[in-house]
């Protein structure tokens, strides 16, 4: 018995050997460079949209966030059904995948993707898919940050 | 100015989902929760709002800015109610960018077939 486990051991580490040999090479430099410069792009475009809000609307520089990014989720929803940024991100990974329109992107892929098993199961259910560790995570964190916060500050309000 | 910075700085934060990405071997996943997470750090610190006004749009886009506003939002709210405001005020901020998400996803799902 023991042998086995052994031999089955061996065998595993073999495999990994081998496998990590024949895993193509990651051209780390040059994804990186795609990433700064598609990533770089986005938020000149997202600056570009919040001058807009400021100078044609009655936004001030701390309340122009909001509509920036929900015009950014706008496009890059409309992006994503018509399959253009599936095609992007495939190119520049990072770049495309941490500003707020990669969050869009990974809601309204599988809201598509899910359609055919219906609406409530399919799109309902399977929205969150990807995003959802994104607000669990940022949720969990912001908690124990106002907790740490409000324990530092002594303001406990009516608690 | 400013949209030089805006490019730069996102770049950068880019450039860090990258290298978790690559480098550290994470799936996409991992280092948007990751970045998430640095990015509500560093808003507890104190020094995101800082590198907002530096960068404008550079800061605000990239997922980590969404860590920030979950924090900005529960201190904001902490600092009026005390304790119970760290809950209710979490997605006061960020309210505007997964409401805007959650229906134009829907909307999107209505309209579009998927493919293949």
């Amino acid at each position: 018995m023991e042998e086995k486990q052994t031999k089955e051991s061996m065998e595993k580490e073999a495999y990994q050997k081998v496998a990590s040999r024949l895993e193509p090479k990651r051209p780390i430099f040059l994804n990186c460079l795609k990433a700064f410069f598609v990533g770089g792009f986005i938020c000149v475009i997202g600056q570009c949209i919040s001058l807009f809000y400021l100078s044609f609307f009655n936004f001030s520089e701390a309340t122009v966030g909001a509509p920036t990014v929900a015009t950014l989720i706008f496009i890059s929803v409309l992006l994503t059904g018509f399959g253009v940024y599936d095609k992007l991100s495939q190119f520049s990974g990072a770049g495309t995948a941490v500003p707020v329109t990669g969050f869009a992107n990974s809601m309204a892929s599988t809201a598509i993707e899910y359609k055919t098993e219906g609406y409530v199961l399919g799109v309902g259910g399977n929205m969150f898919k990807l995003a959802g560790s994104v607000i669990v995570f940022g949720t969990v964190a912001a908690f124990v940050i106002g907790v740490i916060y409000t324990i530092a500050t002594q303001q406990w309000g009516g608690m | 100015m400013i949209f030089l910075w805006a490019f730069i700085v996102g770049g950068i934060i880019c450039v860090c989902g990258q290298l978790l990405m690559d480098g550290l071997k994470l799936t996409p996943a991992h280092t948007m929760a990751t970045l998430v997470v640095v990015g509500a750090i560093l808003d507890g610190i104190g020094v995101y709002e800082r590198l907002i006004d530096f960068a404008g749009a550079g800061a605000t886009v990239p997922i980590t800015s969404f860590g920030n506003q979950l924090v900005h939002g529960a201190l904001a709210e902490a600092d009026r109610t005390g304790l119970i405001g760290v809950v209710t005020g979490i997605f006061q901020i960020t309210s505007a960018g997964i409401s805007a998400a959650i229906i134009f996803s829907f909307l999107a799902a209505l309209v579009f077939r998927p493919k293949g």
